[in-house]
């Protein structure tokens, strides 16, 4: 080699490109799927190849009406795919998980310009659009292993606002009502560890999250720790901490930021399951932490090493 | 001057809503149907009509001083009216516009077209003016409107658009009827007309870009703190 190359900064290049980052991503959540296929049916999986085909195909057309870079080699658009299809009951009209395909993809990611740019978590934002917009379909729960006794749609409450709850361990392994993908605890916690591993993601955001939201309970509770184990396995609060609130694009860069925005999300999350009049509040609070997370950047931005701070004036 | 230009300059070039952003408040408030949209576009342009006349008429004698209280009270004047004769004959509309038929007197933009056209123009023409800007409000809240009532409550002008047979399967999004929705359609709305007008986005920002910019009474002082602020951001 008796090149010289002259270029710009920066040199030293990781071996992790995007598109292996978002195979990793899938390959974690591919437990809970398969989880999901067995709780609720081929049903789900057959939503989440729905929701990953129409987002692929929206990237795609929407690049090439605007005549930009084809992004799809990726393999985001399927990550958003599965995340949404995740967020949602296994028994949603296929309309509706198109439309939300379309937030996810076009209005969320593509119209703020394409992945690192978009301001919220795509699959977060269309699920709360479907909520807003389709109330009833969107909480109507599939009871476990109805596909099973071949009845159709048999409804059943999320445990967040049931009265009978599953036990503990039926809800560790997902046995419960809920959305497609947030059921099964040990896939996600499975799916989690394995990014946490692969050095994917950091610990802080999702233990701050889950571990803010589990002292709120634990006290809301008086002092029960049944309530507080209720409390963190129900709802979407995993899948969320893991796989979704350590968003690279939306979230903070910092350690220090990811705390303040793990605790402000499971501030909001508590809050909104005890006093608000929705039963969860998880996609929510990423939302509202996502848009924060522009100012949380700026307050925890370290200095430059060597950097001076610049004095405040009247103090010595 | 053409009066036909006065007339027209509001309908889509100085749109009140979708160029010049006056008048958020009802705009994103009552677009929930496209009936509404009517009810307060018509109510809207009566004053503006009335208030550019008046304001017209009495230029010479309201103090410069004062102008924003004179302007206010004339106008209050007329949104008065207007709502006791909707509550007289249309008490349907009178209900369903609510506080934001009161609330016509703060409008920006009848305050807006007093400060910057009535009060510098002859009747005729400010007359013309207030007809053509509340022709392009009415015409904007129709869209924002229609768009909103069609997608959110799969209505228009409380027509059902799905067929009987056909509404479990497909159901409006409730999202549009929010205020989400409505921010969301008007975003789209003020997209779709710059395509339309073909306009480019401004290279400059401030008051130089302003499409009010000829007829802004301020425009010098403006002018002076843009300035003075680009000073300050390059020390």
């Amino acid at each position: 080699m008796n090149k010289l190359f002259v270029e710009s900064s920066p040199h030293i290049r990781s071996a992790w490109t995007t598109q292996k980052i978002m195979l990793n991503v899938i390959i974690a959540l591919c437990p809970a799927l398969a989880m999901s296929v067995y709780i609720f049916g081929i049903k789900a999986l057959l939503l989440t190849v729905i929701c990953c085909t129409s987002c692929v195909l929206l990237e795609f057309a929407f690049n090439k009406i605007t005549k930009r870079e084809d992004t799809i080699s990726d393999l985001s658009a399927v990550v958003t795919g599965m995340l949404l299809a995740f967020n949602l009951p296994v028994d949603l009209p296929v309309y509706m998980a198109i439309i939300g395909c379309f937030v996810a993809i076009v209005i969320v990611k593509c119209l703020f310009g394409g992945i690192g740019q978009n301001f919220a978590n795509p699959a977060i934002t269309a699920r709360i659009v479907l909520m807003m917009s389709f109330a009833g379909n969107m909480t109507k729960w599939t009871a476990p292993f109805a596909w099973k006794d071949g009845v159709d749609a048999t409804v059943s409450a999320t445990p967040l606002a049931a009265e009978k709850l599953p036990s503990l361990s039926d809800m560790f392994l997902g046995f419960r009502a809920g959305c497609l993908g947030e059921t099964c605890i040990a896939a996600l916690l499975l799916g989690g560890l394995y990014l946490m591993f692969m050095g994917l993601i950091r610990p802080a955001t999702p233990l701050c999250f889950i571990g803010t939201v589990a002292v709120l309970s634990f006290l809301y509770g008086g002092c029960d720790v049944n309530f507080m184990l209720y409390q963190l396995m129900s709802g979407g609060l995993i899948l969320g901490a893991f796989f979704m609130a350590t968003d690279y694009a939306t979230t903070p860069l910092t350690t220090k930021g990811k705390i303040v925005f793990g605790v402000g999300c499971g501030l909001i999350t508590f809050a909104i399951r005890q006093y608000a009049s929705m039963p969860e509040g998880v996609s929510f609070s990423i939302l509202v932490m996502n848009c924060l997370t522009p100012l949380i950047d700026r307050f925890t931005a370290p200095t430059a090493l060597g950097a001076v701070k610049p004095k405040k004036e009247g103090k010595e | 001057m053409s009066y036909l230009k006065e007339f027209t300059k509001g309908l889509v070039k100085e749109n009140p809503t979708l160029v010049t952003l006056l008048g958020m408040c009802p705009t994103l408030a009552i677009t929930t149907m496209a009936s509404n949209a009517i009810g307060m576009g018509a109510a809207a342009t009566f004053v503006l009509i009335c208030s550019n006349v008046a304001i017209a008429l009495l230029k010479k004698f309201i103090p410069k001083q004062v102008r924003l209280p004179s302007y206010i009270v004339v106008i209050a004047g007329f949104v008065t009216l207007i709502s006791l004769i909707l509550q007289a004959f249309v008490p349907a509309v009178y209900d369903a516009l609510g506080i934001y038929l009161p609330l016509i007197t703060v409008n920006c933009i009848i305050l807006g077209r007093a400060e910057m056209f009535a009060s510098k123009n002859n009747v005729a023409a400010s007359a013309l003016d207030g007809a053509g800007m509340g022709i392009g409000f009415t015409l904007a809240l129709l869209a924002v409107g229609s768009v909103r009532e069609i997608l959110g409550s799969g209505k228009w002008f409380g027509m059902p658009l799905i067929p009987e047979a056909a509404q479990e399967a497909i159901k409006p999004m409730t999202i549009f009827v929010l205020p989400a929705g409505g921010f969301f359609v008007l975003g789209c709305v003020i997209a779709l007309v710059n395509k339309i007008a073909n306009r480019k986005p401004p290279e400059a920002t401030g008051c130089s870009a302003c499409p009010n910019r000829e007829s802004c009474i301020s425009i010098e002082k403006c002018d002076n703190t843009a300035e003075n602020g680009e000073k300050e951001e390059n020390k």
